[in-house]
C-alpha cells in the first residue's frame, strides 16, 4: 500500500523523538505528503497497541493562489516598476499589462513611479527610483517556506487583507508510542476494499478455438503431457492447424522447452512446431491469459494489471453425473512486481469470501504452469468436509520471461469451475439438471434470485 | 495424478509409528499428498466381482494415495516412507552412490544402428547382492507399471526392463530385426514364438494390447539379446521368459530403452534409488556402460547431483515470509534438498539429489521451502496492485440485453457449443457442405462433432425436453457460435447471436416481429434503409417459404427471422408452430 512506505520511518522518528511528533512535522521531515502519514497513522493505529494517535487542529498560514504566484514572479508593483523602461511608458500601454491595473496604485504609492500627465502624445510613467526591494514577494516566500513566525502580525495581516495569505485550519496528529511500540510491524490481513474488487478486467475470451500452441506451449506444458492426449482434448480436423504465430516468442518457447534457460533445466525434449500448431477447442481459458500477458509484455513499460474472465472450455472426458464435455471456467490474474504466496492466499480469501465461502485451506498440487500450486479447499458444512473448490498458483519463470515480461514481475492466477460451486451450492447431483437443453424450466421459472451472502 | 497403494500396516512400520486415519489424511495434505480412498483388496475384488470372489482376499487395509504426476520419488512404498520420514525429520535422506566391481569389469550394452528407425535409446545399470522378499518384490513390480503408465506416457516415451542378471551374460546387445526374425519364449509363456506372433497373441491382452501400437507398424521391432543369443526383451511389449526376476534373484540387470533420452535416465535413476535400499551395501548401484553405434559410450545410471544457488531473501520475497537463511535451509533438507546456508549474504546451497528430476527451477525449491513451512502457516497478505478495472464490451452489451429479454418474458436457455453435424445441418434442412463449421477430429460421440454455427438447435432441443409445459413456450440465447475464418491465426473465430424462438399453438410470427423490434428499440435503431433497420423477404430452407425474411441493419445483413420449416419442426420432435429470430449482435457494439 502506498503509506507502506511512509510507516517504517515514521516509526523510527517515534523511536528516537522525546514524548511525541506532530503528524505535519513528520510529513515536513519526511518530504512526503501530509495525507500519506495520515494513512500511515491510520494503518498503525488498526494494529492495536503500536502507537496512540490523538487528533489536533492548529492553525497555518497557506498562500493563496495569487500569493503563490506572487511568490514565484513577483508583486503586481515590481512587475509594474520593471516594465517601465528609463525612458518612460505610456500610461495606456502599461494599463494593459497583467498586473498593470492593480500594480501601478501600489507603485504609485510606494514612490517607485510618477506619472507625467502632460507627456507629448498622452501621459507617460517614468521610474522615480534606480532599484527597489520587492518586501511583499519576500514574505510571501517566507511564508511559503513555512516560516511565517518570523513575519510580524501586521504583515500577515495585510496579506491577508490583500487576499495572498490565508489562514486555514489544518488537522494532524500528535503521535505517541503504544504499548505494544515496536519499530517493526508485521502486516495483518486487510479489510477488502472496494478498489481492491472491482478493479479487475475482463479478457475477452471469445476464441473457443485455439492452437495447441497458447493452449499449452506457451504455458511451458510438454508436448508428451498426457493433458496433449487424444483422450483428454479436442482435436480439430477442419481448420487442422494454426498458421501463424509470433515467430521470435516462438523460438523462445521452443528454447525454453528443449534446451531451458531463463534460469531453468527445461524439459530436454525435441520440442515439434506441428504438434504446437495443432487446433483444438481450448481446454481452459489460460489460453487467454497466456495471450493478454504476451500482449502486455510487448508494452513499452510494463503497467501492472488484473485480469478475469467467466467462460466455456472443452475437455474430451468421460461423461457423468458431474462432468460433462464443456464447461464455464472462472479465472482471475494478477501481474505486478513482488506478489508473494501469501498475496495469492489473500486474494483467493477476499474472492471466496465474495462467493459466502470463508473457510479455506491450501494443499501442495502440480501443476505444469505454475509453481508454487496450490489446490483450494473449502470446509463444506452441509457435507462436513474439505472439498476442492479451485485451483491457484503463480506462473512459472518459464512461462512469463519468454514473453519478455521483466524478471520481477510475478504473476498469480487461479480458476475454478462455474458449475461445481453452483452444484453445491443449490444441492444439484446431475450436471443436466442445470445445464445444456435438458434443463427443466419450471426450475428456471421457478428459481428465487442468487444472493451469494446467504 | 498417479494413485499410489500401499499396505497400511506396511507403511506404519516403515514409518515408525501408526497414524489414525485422520492424522494420516492431514500428513498427506500437508505434505501435498491425498489420502483418496481406504480399502483392502478383498472390498476392491468384491466391489469389481462381486462378494463371492472376494473370499479369501486380503483383508489387509490399502491407502490409495494420489501422488503429484512430477514426483516420481513417490510412487511407491519405498520413496514414499522415506519422503514423509525426512520430511518429518526422522531420518537423513540418503546419498546415492555409483560404483564400479571390484574386477573392474562393466556389464555392457551395444546399440545397434538399426534401432534409429524405432527405438533409439537406452540406459542400463545393475543391482547387486540384492535381497527381496515378498512385499520387496511386488513394490519393485508395481513401481515399473507406476512409471511405465506416468513419466513413460504409457511405454511410448520410455520401457523398462529388469533381469535375473545370473540367468544371462552379456555383453548384450540392442537392436532391431524385422518381427519375423525375432522368435523368442515370452514371459510366463512355455513355448517360443515370433514377433508377429506374439503380436496376435497379444490382441485380446487386456493389458499388454494398449502397447501394441507404438511398434506394430515398424519395420524392424526393438529387441536385446546377451552374448549367447538369448532375449532378454522386446521392448516396449514383453521380457522374455528365460531372465524372470524371482524371489531367489540376487543380481538385477535393468535396462530402460526408448525415445526419449532424458526421461529414459530419470526412470533408471528411479528405479536404482528406490531400490538399492535392499542391496547389501545399500544405496550404492553398480554401473553399466552403453555403446552406441556412433562409437560414443556413456556410464549409466547418471545419480546426479546438482548444486542450485540462491539466496534466503529471494525465498522470503516469493512466499511472503521472513526465515533466517538457516532456517529455510532447514526447511528445504525437510524436502529431500540437503541445503546450506554458505557465507555471510544469506547465500543458500541446495543440493538437488537424483530423486528429484522434479526440479528443474529456482521457483521449484521456493515452492518446497514453501510446503514444508505449511502453506496454511504462511500470512493471507492482500497485494497493493491498483488498477482501473473494465469490462470486455461485448459482455456488457450482452449482459444488458439479456436482462430486457427476460423483461420481455423471455426465458433464458444455457445449451451447449458441440453438437452433431446433423444437429447444424440436416434437422435444418441444410447442407453441411455449406457450413462453415469446425470439425472436431476426435468426438468419443457424435454429440461433439462439430462447434454449433447457430443458436437454434439448442433453443429447439430446450423445447424438445419441455414439450409438456403450458404453452406458449418463449425462450432466448445469447451466445457464441463458431464459424471457420481464414483471417485468424488458427482459422475459426466465435460469432456473439441472439437467438429467440416462440413456440404456441399459432406461429407467432407477429411476436418475434415484435420481438425484433424490441431489441432494435434497445439497441437505438430506428427503422429505415440507410443507417436504420428493415426486413426484406428471403429464402432459407429452414423457415416456411413465404415466411421467412433477412433483417439488414446499419447496411448489413445481421440475420433472419420467420416461421420454421415444418421438416425442421418434426425433425426436432416437435409438434407445434414455432417462429425463431436469430442475428449477430457484434455490429452493435
Amino acid at each position: 500500500m502506498a503509506d507502506g512506505v511512509v510507516v517504517e520511518p515514521l516509526l523510527q522518528l517515534l523511536e528516537k523523538a522525546d514524548g511525541g511528533l506532530d503528524s505535519l512535522q513528520v510529513a515536513t521531515g519526511l518530504r512526503v505528503d501530509h495525507q500519506l502519514v495520515v494513512g500511515a497513522v491510520k494503518s498503525l493505529q488498526s494494529l492495536g497497541e503500536v502507537i496512540s494517535a490523538e487528533q489536533r487542529s492548529s492553525k497555518r498560514w497557506e498562500l493563496s493562489c495569487e500569493g503563490k504566484e506572487i511568490a514565484e514572479q513577483g508583486s503586481h508593483e515590481a512587475r509594474v516598476f520593471n516594465s517601465v523602461p528609463p525612458e518612460g511608458l505610456a500610461q495606456s500601454q502599461l494599463m494593459n499589462l497583467p498586473s498593470g491595473k492593480v500594480g501601478f496604485s501600489k507603485a504609485m504609492s510606494n514612490k517607485w513611479i510618477r506619472l507625467d500627465k502632460n507627456a507629448e502624445g498622452g501621459p507617460r510613467v517614468y521610474r522615480v527610483v534606480e532599484s527597489i526591494e520587492d518586501l511583499v514577494q519576500k514574505k510571501l516566500l517566507l511564508a511559503q517556506q513555512g516560516q511565517t513566525d518570523s513575519l510580524e502580525e501586521k504583515d500577515k495581516n495585510e496579506l491577508k487583507k490583500r487576499k495572498l495569505l490565508n489562514e486555514v485550519n489544518v488537522k494532524s496528529y500528535w503521535i505517541t508510542k503504544g504499548s505494544a511500540f515496536s519499530t517493526s510491524v508485521t502486516k495483518q490481513e486487510t479489510d477488502l476494499t472496494p478498489e481492491m474488487i472491482s478493479s479487475f478486467t475482463e479478457m475477452p475470451t471469445n476464441n473457443f478455438i485455439e492452437s495447441s500452441f497458447w493452449n499449452f506451449d506457451a504455458l511451458f506444458q510438454p508436448q508428451q503431457h498426457p493433458a496433449r492426449d487424444q483422450h483428454d482434448t479436442f482435436f480439430l480436423s477442419d481448420p487442422a492447424c494454426a498458421n501463424h504465430f509470433p515467430e521470435d516468442y516462438l523460438e523462445r518457447v521452443k528454447r525454453v522447452h528443449s534446451e531451458g534457460g531463463y534460469g531453468s533445466q527445461g524439459y530436454k525434449y525435441d520440442w515439434k512446431i506441428e504438434e504446437a500448431a495443432k487446433n483444438i477447442l481450448r481446454t481452459h481459458t489460460t489460453a487467454v491469459s497466456a495471450r493478454m500477458l504476451y500482449r502486455l509484455a510487448q508494452q513499452e513499460e510494463f503497467t501492472p494489471v488484473k485480469y478475469f474472465s467467466i467462460d466455456r472450455v472443452f475437455r474430451n472426458e468421460t461423461l457423468d453425473a458431474t462432468h460433462l464435455a464443456e464447461f464455464h471456467q472462472i479465472e482471475g490474474v494478477v501481474a505486478d512486481y513482488g506478489l508473494t504466496l501469501g498475496d495469492l492466499m489473500g486474494i483467493l480469501h477476499q474472492f471466496f469470501t465474495k462467493l459466502g465461502i470463508t473457510k479455506l485451506r491450501f494443499k501442495p498440487a502440480y501443476n505444469p504452469y505454475t509453481e508454487p500450486s496450490m489446490e483450494v479447499f473449502s470446509y463444506h458444512e452441509g457435507l462436513q468436509k474439505w472439498v476442492e473448490v479451485g485451483n491457484s498458483g503463480v506462473f512459472r519463470p518459464e512461462m512469463l520471461l519468454p514473453m519478455g515480461l521483466p524478471e520481477g514481475v510475478s504473476v498469480i492466477a487461479w480458476g475454478l469451475s462455474l458449475e461445481r460451486p453452483t452444484m453445491i451450492k443449490y444441492g444439484i447431483n446431475n450436471i443436466r439438471e442445470l445445464v445444456g437443453h435438458k434443463v427443466h424450466l419450471q426450475m428456471v421459472y421457478d428459481s428465487p434470485v442468487c444472493r451469494l451472502d446467504c | 495424478m498417479p494413485t499410489v497403494s500401499v499396505k497400511r500396516d506396511l507403511l506404519f512400520k516403515a514409518l515408525g509409528r501408526e497414524y489414525t486415519d485422520e492424522e494420516f489424511d492431514e500428513l498427506c495434505f500437508e505434505f501435498g499428498l491425498e489420502l483418496d480412498e481406504i480399502t483392502s483388496e478383498k472390498d476392491i475384488i468384491a466391489k469389481e466381482q462381486g462378494t463371492v470372489k472376494a473370499e479369501g482376499a486380503s483383508d489387509d487395509i490399502l491407502y490409495k494415495i494420489d501422488v503429484p504426476a512430477n514426483r516420481y520419488d513417490l510412487l511407491c512404498l519405498e520413496g514414499l516412507s522415506r519422503g514423509l520420514q525426512v520430511f518429518k525429520e526422522r531420518c537423513e535422506p540418503p546419498r546415492f552412490k555409483r560404483v564400479v566391481p571390484a574386477n573392474g569389469d562393466l556389464q555392457r550394452l551395444l546399440i545397434t544402428e538399426e534401432t534409429a528407425q524405432v527405438r533409439p535409446h537406452a540406459v542400463a545399470a545393475v543391482l547387486r547382492n540384492i535381497s527381496f522378499n515378498q512385499e520387496h518384490y511386488e513394490s519393485f513390480i508395481e513401481l515399473q507399471e507406476k512409471l511405465h503408465q506416468n513419466v513413460c506416457r504409457k511405454r511410448t516415451l520410455v520401457a523398462i526392463g529388469t533381469h535375473d542378471l545370473d540367468t544371462i551374460s552379456g555383453p548384450f546387445t540392442y537392436t532391431a530385426k524385422p518381427p519375423e526374425d525375432i522368435k523368442f519364449t515370452p514371459l510366463n509363456q512355455s513355448k517360443e514364438y515370433t514377433a508377429s506372433e506374439l503380436m496376435h497373441l497379444y490382441k485380446n491382452d487386456s493389458h499388454l494390447r494398449h502397447y501394441l501400437h507404438i511398434i506394430e507398424d515398424k519395420p524392424v521391432y526393438p529387441v536385446i539379446y546377451d552374448s549367447n543369443g538369448i532375449v532378454l526383451s522386446m521392448p516396449p511389449i514383453i521380457n522374455g521368459n528365460h531372465t524372470k526376476i524371482s524371489l531367489n534373484t540376487k543380481n538385477v540387470f535393468i535396462e530402460c530403452t526408448g525415445t526419449d533420452l532424458t526421461k529414459a535416465k530419470i526412470v533408471l535413476d528411479m528405479m536404482v534409488t528406490m531400490f538399492s535400499e535392499y542391496c547389501e551395501e545399500p544405496f550404492t548401484v553398480e554401473a553399466a556402460e552403453v555403446l552406441y553405434p556412433d562409437g560414443n559410450t556413456y556410464i549409466y545410471p547418471e545419480l546426479p547431483y546438482r548444486k542450485e544457488t540462491l539466496t534466503g531473501d529471494l525465498i522470503n520475497k516469493k512466499i511472503g515470509v521472513s526465515e533466517t537463511p538457516e532456517s529455510i535451509a532447514k526447511l528445504l533438507t525437510r524436502m529431500c534438498l540437503k541445503s546450506n546456508v554458505s557465507g555471510t549474504e544469506g547465500v543458500i546451497e541446495v543440493e538437488i539429489p537424483p530423486t528429484r528430476p522434479d526440479i528443474i527451477h529456482a521457483c521449484d525449491i521456493v515452492e518446497d521451502a514453501a510446503i514444508a513451512f505449511g502453506f496454511n502457516n504462511i500470512k493471507r497478505t492482500i497485494p497493493t496492485t491498483y488498477t482501473v478495472a473494465n469490462q470486455f464490451p461485448l459482455n456488457k452489451l450482452t449482459e444488458l440485453l439479456r436482462q430486457d429479454m427476460a423483461a420481455a418474458g423471455f426465458t433464458e436457455a444455457l445449451t451447449f457449443a458441440l453438437c452433431s453435424k446433423e444437429d447444424i445441418a440436416d434437422k435444418l434442412c441444410k447442407d453441411i457442405g455449406n457450413i462453415r463449421a469446425v470439425h472436431i477430429s476426435n468426438p468419443k460421440t457424435a454429440e461433439f462433432q462439430v462447434a454449433r454455427t447457430t443458436l437454434l438447435p439448442g433453443l429447439l432441443k430446450t423445447v424438445a425436453a419441455n414439450r409438456k409445459m403450458p404453452l406458449p413456450l418463449k425462450l432466448f440465447e445469447i451466445s457464441d457460435v463458431v464459424l471457420k475464418d481464414s483471417k485468424t491465426d488458427v482459422g475459426a473465430k466465435n460469432n456473439r447471436r441472439l437467438c429467440a424462438v416462440y413456440y404456441n399453438k399459432s406461429p407467432g410470427f407477429e411476436v418475434i416481429h415484435g420481438l425484433l423490434d424490441r431489441i432494435m428499440q434497445l439497441l437505438d435503431i430506428k427503422p429505415g434503409k440507410e443507417q436504420g433497420y428493415y426486413i426484406q423477404a428471403a429464402e432459407d430452407a429452414t423457415f416456411f417459404p413465404g415466411r421467412c425474411a433477412e433483417i439488414l441493419a446499419l447496411g448489413q445483413s445481421v440475420g433472419k427471422l420467420g416461421v420454421l420449416h415444418p421438416d425442421v419442426i418434426s425433425k426436432f420432435e416437435l409438434t407445434m408452430p414455432c417462429s425463431a429470430l436469430d442475428i449477430d449482435i457484434e455490429p452493435f457494439l
